[in-house]
């Protein structure tokens, strides 16, 4: 019998605690490939953030720490100069790095932690059920926007890929999504040239996901793929923002 | 060793290092500047890493990741950063996490003045964070025991995986005092210190061993599961309180007729008091707590002589250790406090006023 798909020796056999149809699940899968294929699993260590994301350090299959909500990158910095032989993750939500975790990440990008981020973005806080996230979208319906956010009254989403790009020291950003197969593969590049960065010890890393939360925007998997293309996208604007190794300034 | 003239802010962070640290983050704040400025001039030269980080939160959390790849580092602060740092500490105690936490106390509450107090006593003592958890405290009276208390910090952080907090104060902090530092560790105990935790840190998988995976974390949804881990952590605990218990007496004896307790610089001018009236034929007892927790509730409790009428307790705040004098006394004998507030450190006149009014 030929194995022609199995899990990484990345991650454990912890079932993944993610809601049917989100793609948490995909993201998590393409860092543990990704630092699969780049041969680093007895030298990588992982920050799990607050969130749906909360039990990765249970699902990575190397060492982890669990920070509070929004300190990843500072609990990251701490691990990465302690220990400078090894190579260091965060994995963090819109409320983490977006809203509670703001100083955090926007410091970590801005002293060129030697670091990569991965940052899930889709528009809500799931794990508390549906409250508004520094980049739910104007108009858009949660718990704590019922009548749909008001950027006169809240401010407009926060791009955090922009924000990041007006520093000097990050060594790469990039923001992909995960709502189809193209996309996927896509992502899986950046997240694979992400640690490949991060091996070489190139500097500050950073993609950001444009993903889905069906559960708490109310759509089945397919209809929540299809609102996201529709109204993230153009909002959220799929590229590169900063290369240094390909000359992207 | 030559004694040196410093002030207690660099005699601690030079004890530090000596002491193997080679990690700090901090975020700058007055009485205790100069300990983040030695740390910025010295790390650099001995291989170290000093961040000067965004706020007290992500220096905190900065310790959580050394500490999480089982590295001696440290932090300091003042009074309102130490209050920014308990969501860390609270974590790192939940996790398990050594670490020294340095506290140089100036006045409250908010924003305060910037002069020496001991206003932050509950906070260090009886959990500043969130959920049952204990700090080792430990409160030095002289910038000689601010230096010798980093170094056993460290040992005591490592020892029993706990948070230890050095509660000190702008007067220690800013004043200079001659000291005589401890030999720094040599090249074969640092790297001794730097594979001690390696049982459970985070570090590289050097085996490649399948099953290598260690969690730095304090989460657990299941409410049985973590009654048995901070059930688990109190009898670490109750370990602590058993062996590290210390304290400083002076003067006891069985003709006392006043025992006082004070800690810190205020013990300091308990004692200046106690030295004039004994010149005048009074004999006053005084037991100095160095471990603010564990507290040192039975030596408090036996130096009760037979003729002590009262016990009075000096502090430089509203009354705080004086609760834990009360648990240690018992209700044996009267116990009396006075304290200073704003930042204002009483005089050896005032205490001997005080003390001279209950003969």
């Amino acid at each position: 019998m030929q194995v022609i798909a199995k899990r990484p020796e990345t991650l454990t056999a912890e079932p993944f605690t993610y809601c049917p149809g989100c793609t948490h699940g995909i993201a998590t899968r393409l860092i543990a490939e990704a630092i699969e294929e780049q041969g680093l699993i007895n030298l990588m260590a992982g920050v799990a953030p607050v969130g749906c994301a909360v039990f990765a350090y249970k699902f990575f299959n190397f060492d982890m720490a669990e920070a509070a909500h929004g300190r990843a990158p500072a609990v990251a910095t701490g691990m990465k100069r302690g220990r400078p032989n090894m190579h260091i993750f965060t994995y963090q939500g819109d409320g983490d790095l977006a809203a509670i975790g703001t100083a955090e990440i926007v410091h970590a990008a801005n002293r060129g932690e030697h670091i990569s981020v991965f940052f899930i973005n889709n528009a809500i806080y799931g794990m508390t059920g549906g409250q508004m996230a520094p980049t739910t979208l104007a108009g858009m319906k949660t718990t704590t926007s019922p009548y749909g956010r008001n950027p006169e009254d809240i401010g407009y989403p926060i791009r955090m890929c922009e924000l990041l790009s007006s520093l000097v020291a990050p060594y790469y950003i990039e923001r992909v999504s995960l709502l189809s197969p193209g996309d996927i593969l896509r992502a899986k590049k950046a997240v694979n040239k992400a640690i490949q960065y991060n091996k070489e010890e190139r500097g500050f890393t950073f993609v950001e996901l444009i993903s889905t939360c069906p559960t708490n925007w109310g759509f089945d998997p397919d209809k929540a793929r299809e609102w996201a293309k529709e109204n993230m996208l153009p909002y959220y604007k799929l590229g590169v923002y900063r290369d240094k190794g390909a000359g992207v300034e | 060793m030559s004694k040196i003239l410093m002030k207690g802010n660099e005699a601690v962070a030079e004890a530090a290092i000596r002491a193997g640290c080679r990690l700090y983050f901090a975020y700058p704040i007055t009485p205790q500047s100069e300990l983040i400025e030695y740390m910025a001039k010295m790390m650099p030269k001995v291989g170290g890493t000093f961040i000067q980080a965004e706020s007290e939160i992500a220096a905190i959390n900065m310790v959580y990741g050394a500490a999480g790849v089982g590295k001696r580092v440290m932090t300091s602060s003042s009074s309102p950063g130490i209050s920014l740092k308990q969501e860390g500490i609270s974590y790192m105690a939940g996790a398990e996490l050594p670490a020294v936490i340095v506290n140089v106390q100036r006045g409250g509450p908010g924003l305060g003045d910037i002069q020496p107090a001991q206003g932050d006593y509950f906070q260090a003592v009886k959990g500043g964070g969130h959920g049952d958890y204990q700090l080792i405290v430990l409160a030095p009276s002289s910038v000689q025991e601010f230096a010798d208390l980093a170094a056993d910090a460290f040992d005591l952080a490592d020892k029993y995986r706990n948070p230890v907090m050095i509660l000190a104060d702008g007067m220690l902090g800013q004043m200079m005092e001659p000291v005589e530092f401890k030999p720094a560790k040599t090249q074969e105990e640092l790297d001794a210190l730097a594979n001690q935790h390696l049982s459970w840190c985070i570090c590289p998988n050097a085996d490649g061993d399948a099953k290598h995976h260690h969690e730095i974390n304090s989460l657990e949804l299941d409410p049985e599961i973590l009654e048995k881990k901070v059930s688990k952590l109190y009898e670490k605990y109750a370990e602590v309180e058993k062996n590290e218990v210390r304290y400083e007496t002076y003067n006891l004896s069985d003709d006392n007729e006043i025992l006082c307790v004070a800690w810190g610089t205020a013990a300091r001018v308990v004692k200046s008091a106690i030295n004039e009236l004994v010149a005048q034929g009074k004999s006053i007892g005084l037991v100095r707590p160095i471990t603010c927790w564990p507290y040192p509730y039975e030596a408090i409790a036996s130096a009760i002589g037979p003729k002590v009428k009262k016990v009075y307790v000096f502090e430089l705040n509203s009354g705080q250790m004086v609760e834990d004098v009360m648990i240690a006394v018992n209700g044996k004998v009267p116990v009396d406090f006075w304290g200073k507030l704003g930042g204002i450190v009483f005089t050896p006149a005032d205490i001997q006023a005080k003390l001279e009014a209950c003969f």
